[in-house]
């Protein structure tokens, strides 16, 4: 099937076999490899990418089905050659060791922090929730890290998000 | 110091194995055995041919060439006998993944099955005594009579610990990318913390020249000791290749990994001590059962932290194997120190209670002035003075040692202590290094599996040729560069460095390159006891309704020589106790025992830690002057962050609750 994509800014017109993940598209066809493939089945965030802002897991997504959206991944994060800033705290704070849970956590960040409203573990519903280390936790829980670069990473989003 | 590929990492341009942009690139997704142990009749690939896309199918109706001496996990497609569950059988090869994957549901295996045995029991009649463990450990000791020990003993323990199968499972699949060229050399990008002995295993596999095979393997999305040497998915991107006639890539599923990339093996571990009423132990004793498969003998080291912890006039480990219908048992995080140590530190708690002393009293009490088991002196032993460093850290002193009697609100709350060690080791391994550009690169087939090797070793040449490390660029990676060894056993950093350092020591006095084979060096090393040493701490609460756990904090306090760099060594060290806490927790594969294999072989159903399961866990070291290691004189720091955590984890929930749980992992149901 023919679809137009809008990848990091570019409209990408592909011909796609209707059982192609969003993941696959990105990582096979588009050579963006920027976005991770740990699980292929929603349970792990290697492959978390925005669309339209909101994290969303592109191995769960067909590729057949993004028409018309805006899809960000980690390639589309810095602007030229500066970093968002959640890339350079990730850095600083040594917020990673393998790197390749890194652009989902970053990804998932991006959109985390743009989400607000209560999780699991706020305790006050009423108005926005202060962004603690509880509930950063709570939020990137989605995003496995098997070298246990957690704590960093979960400094590395309070710096940036506070 | 920020690592030097960090930028690459946060941008997404670092590429790993399935990565690498090939023109023309097949797939192939292999075919796995649906019984433990039998004969395969027959394999009718015709449906699976006529799918669309299809290349080719690869199955034992043709065996491909492969080399006389395999490793016999590697030697795809020989035989008919299947060894377990899961095993590759055949593989598809397509134009793409989709119709690789969907045509190899359509490949017909038909299989002749036996009965089969999946379960490793402590009165095995299959139980041997391997030649020696891994990798080269006596595989009993005995020093003493422990018999008579024992029996004159105030206090006696006899206890049995039990630890599951646990995956390592990597974040990144296994994965190769094979290309052939037209002169008959293959290169194969592939997910692997050794390339030297990757490549040298492939050719073998292959029957090839070494010469002919070069193995790349710049980023590796970590590995834990899965991606040591070379898994099925390596010979079988260049199987795949050779038939398609294309470059191929295999990238392994989660549930794949837990069939195909190695585990670590389950134990069953017997600890008797004999003490005095003071806690001081006279008699102790390890004895261990564990398994391997029917293909590959692999015997974990599970005792031997023993034979190197405490001081014990009498002292017997011994190690019992039996090969199962199984896949082969591998190397995960600090194989034999994590499961052993979670077994004797247990043990060292229970003995505290049992003669009513403090157990980080009782540890310091027991501490041995040369190696227990061997007499040899220590290279330097700091345990003692991480232990009161800690203490006094933790807030230890006012510990009630009660067990069961902290409760805030629903919650249960404790503290444990354990001891952690880990061999420090080296092996020969070769390095350059060259200016070039008005800098300098160093060339060592290294690996960075996540440890941040090619950033220790930048800093490392910087720091032997007096420059900015700025300066000096590291390339690994790859098996074309200086032999190297793998990244395991706590042992790259040690051995990598210095070659690195030899090899800059040699471009010094050359002025233009220098190149170093620390062979000699090596095996002249003096014979000593050369371990790190850790002291771990953790607070746990437990819900006094639902028995979840939660560890509130977590303090490690290491003795592990030189720290090359700080920002480094805390990552890898807090990274070992995070995966302590899924060892202590919540990690388990569960053998199937009416089919073979695992029941759970994702990540919804094997549970690694996540973000909200880690409190505050921290980590801090004595800085340790030891000459008698290397140039750098550092220990590896890779892997004794696991070693101690479980115990420690085990005995907070023990002074929590009062539950003693000496089967891991300490779920709710166990606690109810
Ligand atoms: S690859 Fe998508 S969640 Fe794991
Ligand atoms: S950095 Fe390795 S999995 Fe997160």
């Amino acid at each position: 099937m023919e679809i137009t994509l809008q990848v990091n800014g570019v409209r990408r017109p592909v011909d796609v076999d209707p059982r192609v993940s969003l993941l696959d598209l990105l990582r096979e066809r588009l050579g963006l490899t920027g976005s991770k493939k740990g699980c292929d089945h929603g349970q792990c965030g290697a492959c978390t990418v925005l669309i339209d802002g909101r994290r969303v897991l592109a191995c769960l997504a067909l590729a057949v089905a993004q028409e018309g959206a805006e899809i960000t991944t980690v390639e589309g994060l810095a602007s030229g050659e500066r970093l968002h800033p959640l890339q350079a705290a990730f850095i600083e704070h040594d917020a990673f060791q393998c790197g390749y849970c890194t652009p989902g956590q970053l990804c998932s960040a991006v959109g985390m922090l743009a989400e607000g409203g209560p999780s699991a573990v706020t305790e006050e519903l009423a108005g926005e929730p202060e962004l603690t280390a509880e509930e950063i936790r709570e939020r990137m829980s989605g995003n496995l890290c098997r070298c246990g670069a957690y704590p960093n990473i979960v400094t590395a989003i309070a710096e940036v998000g506070a | 110091m920020n690592r030097v590929e960090g930028h690459d990492k946060v941008t997404g341009r670092a590429t790993y194995a399935a990565e690498y942009p090939v023109e023309g690139v097949a797939y192939c997704y292999p075919v796995q055995a649906e019984i433990a142990r039998g004969r395969i009749a027959g394999v009718d690939a015709s449906a699976a041919l006529a799918m669309p896309g299809v290349l080719a199918v690869l199955s034992c109706e043709e065996p491909p060439e492969l080399g006389a001496d395999a490793e016999p996990e590697l030697a795809l497609f020989q035989r008919r006998e299947v060894a377990y569950r899961g095993q590759i059988v055949a593989a598809v090869v397509a134009d793409s993944y989709d119709d690789a994957r969907a045509a190899a549901r359509a490949v017909r295996v038909a299989y002749e099955p036996e009965a089969h045995d999946v379960m490793l029991r402590a009165d095995h009649r299959g139980l041997y005594k391997p030649d020696k463990v891994n990798p080269d450990f006596p595989t009993d000791t005995e020093k003493g009579d422990v018999a008579a020990g024992l029996a004159g003993a105030q206090v006696t323990i006899d206890v049995t610990y039990t630890t599951p199968t646990m995956h390592n499972n990597p974040m990144e699949p296994h994965a190769t990318l094979a290309l052939w060229n037209g002169d008959g050399d293959l290169t194969l990008y592939d997910s692997s913390q050794g390339v030297s002995l990757g490549r040298d295993m492939i050719a073998q596999a292959l029957g090839l020249p070494r010469e002919r095979v070069r193995v790349v393997s710049r980023h590796v999305g970590g590995g834990f000791g899965s991606k040591g040497s070379p898994r099925p998915n390596s010979v079988l991107a260049a199987l795949a290749a050779r038939a398609a006639g294309r470059p191929v890539k295999v990238a392994l599923t989660r549930q794949q990994m837990f069939d195909v990339t190695g585990y670590r093996t389950p134990t069953i571990q017997r600890i008797r001590v004999g003490a005095d009423a003071a806690g001081r132990i006279a008699a102790l004793e390890h004895e261990v059962a564990e398994q391997s498969s029917t293909l590959v003998e692999f015997a974990e080291q599970t005792a031997t932290a023993t034979r190197v912890m405490y001081a014990a006039p009498a002292l017997r480990t011994a190690h019992r194997l039996v090969r199962l219908d199984t896949a082969t048992p591998s190397i995960m995080r600090a194989p034999g120190g994590c499961p052993g140590m979670f077994a004797l530190e247990s043990a060292m708690d229970e003995l505290a209670v049992a003669v009513g002393v403090d157990p980080v009293e009782l540890r310091v009490r027991n501490d041995p002035d040369t190696e227990p088991d061997s007499g040899l002196p220590f290279s330097s032993r700091n345990l003692v003075a991480c232990l009161r460093e800690g203490a006094e850290r933790f807030g230890w002193r006012d510990r009630d040692p009660a067990p069961g009697v902290r409760r805030r609100g629903r919650w249960l709350v404790g503290t444990g202590v354990a001891s952690s060690t880990y061999p420090a080791r080296r092996r020969p391994s070769q390095a350059s290094a060259a200016v070039e550009n008005g800098g300098f690169v160093v060339r060592i087939a290294a690996a960075d599996i996540g440890t941040g090797s090619r950033t220790a070793l930048t800093r490392i040449a910087a720091d032997t040729l007096h420059v900015d490390p700025g300066l000096v660029r590291v390339e690994l990676g790859d098996s074309d560069l200086p032999y190297a060894p793998v990244a395991g056993g706590s042992m790259g950093t040690a051995s990598w460095g210095t070659a690195v350092t030899m090899a800059c020591q040699d471009l010094l006095r050359d002025g233009k390159q220098g190149f170093a084979d620390t062979t000699e060096a090596v095996n002249a090393d003096a014979e000593l006891a050369r371990h790190a040493f850790g002291a771990q701490f953790a607070e746990v609460r437990v819900d006094a309704d639902t028995g979840e756990v939660r560890v509130s904090r977590m303090l490690g306090v290491f003795a592990a020589g030189r720290i090359v760099d700080a920002t480094l060594a805390r990552s890898q060290f807090v990274g070992g106790m995070i995966m302590g806490i899924g060892m202590a927790l919540m990690e388990q594969s569960v053998v199937d025992l009416e089919f073979g294999g695992f029941t759970n072989h994702d990540l919804a159903q094997y549970h690694l830690p996540v973000n909200a399961d880690i409190e505050h866990v921290e980590a801090v070291w004595f800085d340790e002057a030891d000459g008698e290691l290397n140039p750098m004189g550092t220990k590896g720091i890779g892997e004794i962050g696991i070693v101690g955590t479980a115990a420690a984890v085990a005995n907070a929930v023990y002074h929590a609750t009062g539950r003693r749980v000496r089967d891991l992992p300490i779920t709710p149901a166990k606690l109810l």
